[in-house]
């Protein structure tokens, strides 16, 4: 219980992520981009990390690599310190757009993984039912996408990706599609349910605040070619024993100080 | 069929006070909706004002000597033509035959370009080598084609063939365009879910696609009746085509006229069917 809420005490557990020493090379008819340069870090289990980066740093590609659908050109992507071969189940990946099928119903939707991971599909269907009704869905297992607001499609992609039961989170700026007061909650709503079902996530998103009031730690990267600058851990004292949710963490004294931390590094790259 | 002014008679008193909501619309909606059945009623007359007057100017202007008749015929004639050619017993056939021609051909093209189109997504190399190919074969007029098909595949063949042709590389081109524009992001979902190619191919490209699939469906009715039509141009014994050329050559122009009124009822009634099966597909 303590090792998620505060992992930064229990550095000796195995990283439950790695990257070491990660190259990327893009090639295309242009030439040649170096989009991760020599990255190398772990997140904990159970431990909530965001990455911030102006567009450029190879955020989103370091997600690519851990889903398994891009491999690094040198240095080694690892899970549960196995290198990453392929998408796995162990891993949800969550994207910008909701992605939701709009031809197929919210549980439809829900159940395109264990169909296509050939699982057992009565067991799915009942997972997927339980984990659609826990997220104020249950009204709405039988409707289309485009019945549902932008919150509520962004929490049926969110049950999507948990009917696959996977034990890390992969989320690509998944709330920048919705307006703020949505996604404020969103973010809010969804960073409980990571915490309470003890995920490992990892966030990818250029809003700072976000990255701060849901993250363990925020790693920053700087841009072309992407590349570590810097991690801080977040730790909230003044807002009691736990960490706060992430509406209380916006409030916490703390969040000023490494807000302009963090904007005045990605201000100032060398 | 008036106003539906009874509703409105009250406007300011709500005889459902329970819900909270007002029970009769307000003046200016139904001055409004008023006005919205009256635009609708305008554009049916002026449909109807339009096909009338045609009607009459086809009917008056040959009788009144403006026109000759042999060249226009005019529809009491064009009528009478389709009497007798349905007393002579074999417009059913005719019209079967063309019928037949048409779902043959549309289903051959519809099919076969559908299996091209996902041999080309599935494919890309493939799809960069037939590129210019299927460019040089979509640009081609088909209808050129017509005299060799005959010498080649006989009257039958020929007039399959042409409808084919016409109908398949608008077909392979239409929904290969669909399939390669189908979301990247939905791809990619489906990819970090584990899906291979083919599984991107049946649960995100072809369901995705159904609309891309409709359009093409609509496109190809018309352009199967314009091969078959043409085809039988060439050489046939029977069907709408063959009752044109016959009627032209004898100098029928009723004949002519009759057959070319059910060519377009048929070809609407082909697309109806068409947007029937649309609405069912989606839903």
């Amino acid at each position: 219980m303590s090792a998620e809420q505060m992992p930064g005490r229990h550095r000796e557990v195995p990283p439950k992520v790695e990257f070491r020493k990660v190259n990327l090379h893009y090639f295309s008819d242009e030439g040649e981009t170096h989009a991760v340069k020599d990255m190398s870090f772990s997140v904990r289990p159970g431990e909530f990390v965001s990455i911030v980066g102006q567009s450029g740093c190879g955020k989103s590609t370091l997600l690519s690599l851990l889903s398994g659908l891009m491999h690094p050109t040198s240095g080694q992507v690892l899970i549960d310190g196995k290198p990453v071969r392929g998408p796995s189940p162990q891993v949800g990946f969550m994207l910008q757009q909701d992605t939701l099928f709009e031809w197929r119903t919210i549980l439809e939707n829900a159940l395109l993984g264990p169909e296509i991971r050939g699982m057992d599909l009565a067991a799915a269907r009942a997972r997927a039912e339980r984990i659609l009704t826990s997220y104020g869905l249950g009204q709405f297992l039988h409707h289309k996408p485009g019945q549902l607001s932008g919150g509520m499609r962004q929490r049926a992609a969110l049950g999507r990706t948990m009917c696959m039961e996977p034990d890390i989170l992969l989320l690509d700026e998944p709330f920048s599609a919705l307006d703020f007061q949505t996604r404020l909650s969103i973010a809010e709503e969804i960073g409980e349910i990571i915490r309470r079902e003890g995920k490992t996530a990892i966030l990818v998103t250029h809003d700072i605040p976000e990255a701060i009031a849901l993250a363990d730690r925020v790693v920053v990267l700087s841009p072309r070619p992407g590349r570590l600058k810097s991690i801080h851990e977040i730790t909230f004292p003044s807002a009691g024993p736990t960490r706060p949710g992430s509406m209380a963490a916006r409030e916490a004294a703390e969040f000023r100080e490494y807000y302009h931390t963090i904007w005045t590094e990605m201000e100032n790259h060398d | 069929m008036t106003e539906t002014a009874p509703a409105t008679a009250t406007p300011g008193t709500p005889t459902d006070p329970g819900t909270g909501s007002i029970a009769g619309p307000s003046v200016a909606y139904q001055n409004w909706i008023d006005r919205q059945s009256r635009n609708r009623r305008q554009v049916q007359v002026g449909r109807a004002l339009i096909l009338i007057a045609f009607l009459a100017l086809w009917e008056v202007a040959p009788r009144a000597g403006l026109v000759n008749p042999m060249l226009t015929s005019y529809p009491s004639a064009v009528w009478e033509g389709f009497l007798e050619l349905l007393a002579q017993g074999n417009l059913g056939l005719h019209i079967g035959v063309t019928l037949l021609e048409v779902m043959i051909s549309f289903a051959v093209a519809m099919i076969l370009g559908t299996v091209v189109a996902i041999c080309l997504w599935l494919s890309p190399m493939l799809e960069k080598i037939l590129d210019p190919f299927l460019v040089v074969g979509n640009a081609l007029p088909k209808i050129a084609l017509v005299p060799i098909f005959y010498i080649w595949l006989g009257p039958q063949g020929s007039i399959y063939a042409v409808a084919i042709a016409v109908a398949l590389f608008i077909t392979i081109l239409m929904l290969y365009t669909g399939f390669s524009q189908t979301d990247p992001n939905k791809i990619k979902l489906a990819r970090t879910l584990g899906a291979g190619k083919r599984q991107i191919l049946t649960k995100v490209v072809l369901p995705g696609n159904v609309h891309t699939f409709m359009a093409t469906l609509k496109a190809n009715v018309g352009l199967s009746l314009v091969g078959v039509i043409v085809g039988e141009f060439q050489a046939s014994k029977a069907g709408l085509g063959y009752l044109i050329v016959y009627g032209s050559q004898i100098f029928r122009m009723d004949m002519v006229m009759a057959a070319i009124v059910i060519l377009s009822l048929m070809s609407v009634a082909i697309y109806l069917a068409v947007q029937k099966a649309e609405t069912w597909l989606i839903r």
